[in-house]
């Protein structure tokens, strides 16, 4: 324990958990803001000094005031409100048809069998295979975002349910069925338990990626949202505005991840990662 | 309650002769998608609508159009980006993963700039290395390379963090070197996540290979199949959605292989010591 390394002072230290609230955490934060700030003093300078030309990377002052310019405008929250709309609508449909599948394919052995080279060979296929498909079908419209959304997202909630049901305590569900439970009650209180929080996981996955697919058919089919923005901005050489538009993307992908984390939380309040996070010991 | 109660299944009490391994295995896994081929024939067979060409047309399409020239044309480019772009990011991520993770400072300061690239959409890059790179080939990896960077990164950091503290204090003891302890027992430890990792990044990088070649190019397949579209050569675009939905389903097979190849000791230590996968 208190071997005397030459080195070990400083990285062994380094890898004490912090304690909530206790200096460690209180010097990560401090750095977290220190960090911040290089990374916003940088993006103003490098511009400034040419090394990067100021038509390619506008100082961050000047995004900044594109961004104000079209803050004000209820242009930029309709797209933004578009985007959500696309993004949460294309998730929902995603996550519904899969918890739906996923207890249904994963409860009947026969299907598992059957359905798993199928659903294998289906999953790799990146949805944007399908663009050109849906150009044609939907248009530049709301169909496309949500076709190329639901198609991503369905697999990755799927995958998890499946893994969900397959990790069905055996002992329990004998249990279960000795005490007489019916097949709904027994999805209901023993199978919907354990795989809540699997599809709880696809759901995090998926919602990235669902951000990632709307903004996509934004930029390659032209169907509204922040996808479309970005490329009219960067089409007509708008280049701090879409700079501008891309730090909102940005956000709004913070924004969509820390969602998530709260319905996680929300569903899972009972489960045990999610009690030791909230209560570290 | 009077439902009759079950406890037993007698199935497994009373052995069935059954069909050997290899038969029920192949019937099983192909059942379906020859039964879904089949649908997909005989429903298209006679379709009149150009929007769905039947499927006998397409893969006349498919034999005359990816088994010529064309694949040097758009498949190769395509391939070499993605390989290139893949490279790249494997490389820097994983270093600078190692780095990253290894020091407390250093993470805590990068922290902000990780959160917000992690959560960026990366097709938005597309308009900008547009803007500073150029149309071209340089564009494209560097977009493939940038987007598959933040989740070999991330998860290199990830890695590097779960390293037993035990055994890095046992390395120290030893008189390990930095450079031997990263090369024997950090980078070993972070390997499971860095595949993790990669599996992310394969996703990632095939759809910016695809969509950075639909939007301004002059090869490569995502060029190609939005060019059928455009022409109303619909055959011949079903089989470039056919080609590329066989090229995404082989990459991550290989990915599998590759995976399993190079950890199986970190499978068997799972197996070994009951581990839930």
């Amino acid at each position: 324990m208190t071997v005397a390394v030459p080195h070990s002072a400083g990285t062994r230290a380094a890898r004490v958990p912090a304690r909530p609230g206790g200096t460690g955490a209180r010097a990560d934060r401090l750095r977290g803001a220190l960090g911040a700030l290089g990374l916003a003093l940088a993006f103003e300078t490098v511009p400034r000094t040419g090394l990067v030309p100021a038509e390619h990377l506008p100082p961050l002052s000047t995004v900044l005031a594109a961004l104000a310019g079209r803050a004000g405008d209820a242009a930029l929250w309709r797209t933004v409100g578009t985007t959500l709309g696309g993004w949460a609508l294309g998730l929902l449909l995603a996550v519904v048809a899969a918890v739906v599948a996923g207890l249904v394919i994963g409860s009947v052995g026969v299907l598992r069998t059957a359905t798993a080279s199928t659903i294998d060979f289906l999953r790799p296929i990146p949805s944007v295979v399908f663009i050109p498909l849906v150009v044609l079908l939907f248009g530049a419209d709301l169909g496309a975002t949500l076709f190329l959304v639901g198609y991503a997202c369905f697999w990755l909630v799927l995958i998890q349910v499946l893994y969900g049901v397959r990790d069905v305590d055996p002992v329990a569900r004998d249990a279960a069925r000795s005490a007489g439970l019916g097949p709904v009650a027994q999805v209901r209180h023993l199978v919907w338990p354990t795989v809540l929080p699997y599809a709880v996981t696809g759901l995090r996955l998926a919602a990235s990626v669902a951000l990632v697919l709307t903004v996509t058919a934004g930029l390659v089919i032209g169907s509204p949202g922040l996808g479309r923005e970005i490329w009219l901005a960067q089409a007509g050489a708008d280049i701090p505005g879409m700079y501008a538009l891309i730090l909102v993307t940005g956000i709004l992908g913070i924004g969509v991840n820390a969602l998530v984390r709260l319905a996680e939380r929300r569903l899972l309040h009972w489960h045990v990662s999610v009690r030791r996070e909230v209560t570290p010991r | 309650m009077t439902r009759p109660v079950r406890v037993t299944r007698p199935a497994r009490l009373v052995r069935m002769p059954r069909p050997p391994r290899w038969a029920v295995r192949p019937l099983a896994a192909l059942g379906l998608p020859a039964l879904l081929v089949t649908v997909w024939w005989l429903a298209s067979a006679g379709s009149t609508n150009p929007f769905y060409p039947p499927l006998r047309t397409v893969l006349d399409a498919f034999g005359r159009v990816w088994l010529s020239e064309r694949f040097v044309l758009d498949v190769v480019p395509s391939l070499r980006r993605f390989a290139l772009g893949l490279l790249l990011a494997v490389v820097l991520g994983v270093a600078a993963g190692l780095l990253i993770g290894s020091s407390r400072v250093l993470r805590t300061l990068l922290e902000p700039a990780l959160a917000f690239f992690r959560a960026l959409p990366s097709p938005v890059l597309v308009p900008v290395l547009l803007v500073v790179v150029g149309v071209g080939d340089a564009m494209k990896v560097a977009v493939i390379a940038f987007g598959c960077l933040w989740p070999v990164l991330l998860n290199t950091v990830d890695g590097v963090r779960g390293t037993d503290e035990v055994q890095l204090d046992t390395a120290r003891v030893a008189g390990l070197s930095r450079l031997a302890t990263f090369r024997h027992l950090v980078l070993p430890a972070a390997s499971p996540q860095i595949a993790a990792g990669l599996r992310q990044a394969l996703g990632i990088g095939l759809i910016l290979m695809v969509i950075s070649e639909m939007v301004v190019s002059t090869d490569g397949l995502g060029h190609a199949v939005v060019r059928f579209q455009r022409s109303f050569a619909l055959p011949e675009m079903w089989s470039g959605m056919i080609f590329l939905g066989i090229l995404g389903f082989l990459l991550a097979k290989a990915l599998e292989v590759v995976e399993r190849r190079v950890l199986a000791w970190h499978h068997g230590l799972r197996r070994a010591t009951g581990a839930r996968p």
